[in-house]
């Protein structure tokens, strides 16, 4: 990680130095050493700021929608995953193709700390990855673990370690292991559930709910300038929830504003301060499509149809849900 | 229309009917017209195309106390429109997909495609719609009990 934090560093420098581009949108320290929060760089002498390690995971294709409006270019750093969005963004012409420089950066995949946390590694005063092995710095001593162990739920389901978009690259040339998954697991397991098990389990999850927006705001896709949910007349405007009615309509229309378009990057998810599974929701959507109307990945490419931009006049019917067997 | 509704057996449900104009809601007309009877506790909206009917609509619906919400609209290929149907058709699997994944009874929610030839067939979904309706009994799942304002 050192060795590619080290090859991104100077070559954004360069890129700097030599007027490519005007602007740079990497990552800087936050407050804690996991926080790594999104920051703009203005010259080669800010750059003593950037940070690049298994904190990063905050997705920058977002920001481009206004950075790239602005005057001059921008350099975004965006790892495999961000790629799609981007692509996504680019295809509905939210993004100034013209104004971005995107450099295409390695990930090994991004950490989650309440994993870390989980194995008993408390107080941390600093992390080094090593290959696959994490050396962590605690008030109580040195500990170690294996990085794909404490892996971002979003991670371990990776689509793939290749951009799909990128003007430049920028590889260590290293083996970047892999981890065995199937993305659609926990959605299967739900699906195996009965209707009232399924109905606990949501409000279970949703009423934990605090309507604080955070995966509305983070979602790379969901970003319309104005969104249904700021009508103040429509009764799902309120700050907190009052009735349960509420935390299942935000969320189900939030997941389907973004069906077809939803790349699973899982920042849904990964900002959830309350902790619900929320791509369960997208990757219900992904899977229905996937079964009903062939494959389909959104933000592959910039110029293909999306699946609720499109039809066949073979397609399914609806009765296919509604008169399905089985317990109703 | 109040949402106030008995536990007994007496129990009548309230369903939204989403018709388009070219096809279902004159499909409805026509069985009127003919005399054939539908429940009357079946209260239709008129929109100009299936297409129009926004998941938002059917949530809301469900909100303010539906207990069955139906969407009708031309058969797939008649769409005044050309197309409205066919997007609403991926739309609307989804979407019943969606409920059905979060635990909602997954009778509540229903596609028809019945022409303006088709009084009998209108007649014919509508009563039986509502039977599985009275079965699946009342909406709890998704009411807002602050609605309960907006109706009284």
């Amino acid at each position: 990680m050192q060795r590619i934090f080290g090859l991104i560093k100077d070559r954004v420098g360069a890129l700097l130095a030599d007027g490519t581009v005007d602007r740079v949108i990497g990552w800087e320290k936050g407050e804690f050493l996991y926080d790594h929060t999104p920051a703009i760089f203005n010259a080669e002498d800010d750059l003593v700021d950037l940070v690049y390690d298994g904190f990063c995971a905050s997705n920058l294709s977002k920001y481009l929608i206004d950075e790239s409006k602005k005057d001059g270019k921008i350099l975004a750093l965006l790892k495999p995953c961000d790629t799609y969005n981007f692509n996504q963004l680019i295809k509905e012409h939210r993004i100034n193709r013209d104004n971005v420089y995107v450099l295409g950066i390695e990930c090994r995949g991004m950490l989650d700390i309440d994993k870390i946390r989980a194995l008993g590694i408390k107080g941390i005063e600093k992390v080094e990855e090593q290959g696959d092995e994490l050396y962590i710095q605690t008030i109580y001593g040195d500990k170690t673990c294996k990085r794909n162990e404490v892996l971002l739920e979003k991670c371990i389901n990776c689509k793939g370690k290749e951009h799909v978009a990128y003007d430049e690259l920028v590889t260590s040339g290293e083996d970047i292991p892999q981890v065995e998954s199937n993305r659609f697991e926990d959605v299967e397991k739900l699906e195996a559930m009965t209707s009232d098990e399924r109905f606990a389990f949501w409000r279970g999850e949703l009423s934990k709910c605090i309507r604080c927006n955070a995966c509305r705001n983070v979602c790379p896709i969901c970003s319309c300038v104005e969104c249904v949910f700021d009508n103040k007349d429509s009764v799902v405007a309120s700050k907190a929830n009052t009735d349960e009615f509420e935390e299942n309509l935000f969320h189900i229309i939030r997941a389907f504003h973004v069906a077809g378009r939803c790349t699973d990057c899982g920042e849904c998810s990964r900002v959830c301060p309350q902790g619900i599974p929320l791509h369960l929701l997208n990757r219900k959507i992904i899977k229905d499509i996937n079964e009903f109307y062939g494959e389909y990945q959104a933000g592959q490419d910039t110029n293909s149809l999306g699946p609720l931009t499109d039809f066949t006049k073979e397609d399914v019917e609806p009765s296919i849900i509604t008169e399905k067997g089985g317990e109703k | 229309m109040s949402i106030e509704k008995t536990e007994d057996s007496n129990f009548e449900p309230l369903i939204v009917a989403f018709c388009c104009n070219w096809c279902s809601y004159a499909g409805a007309d026509l069985a009127g017209t003919s005399r054939l009877s539908y429940p009357a506790n079946v209260k239709i909206i008129r929109v100009p195309c299936s297409c129009r009917v926004n998941p938002m609509f059917i949530l809301r619906a469900f909100q303010r106390g539906a207990d069955g919400v139906i969407i009708c609209g031309c058969h797939p290929g008649d769409c005044h429109y050309s197309t409205g149907n066919y997007y609403a058709r991926r739309r609307m699997t989804l979407l019943f997909s969606m409920l059905d994944y979060l635990g909602i009874e997954r009778g509540r929610t229903r596609v028809e495609w019945v022409s303006a030839a088709e009084g009998v067939k209108f007649s014919t979904v509508m009563n039986e719609f509502s039977k599985t309706i009275h079965e699946l009994g009342e909406n709890k799942k998704l009411r807002d009990l602050r609605c309960k304002e907006f109706l009284d």
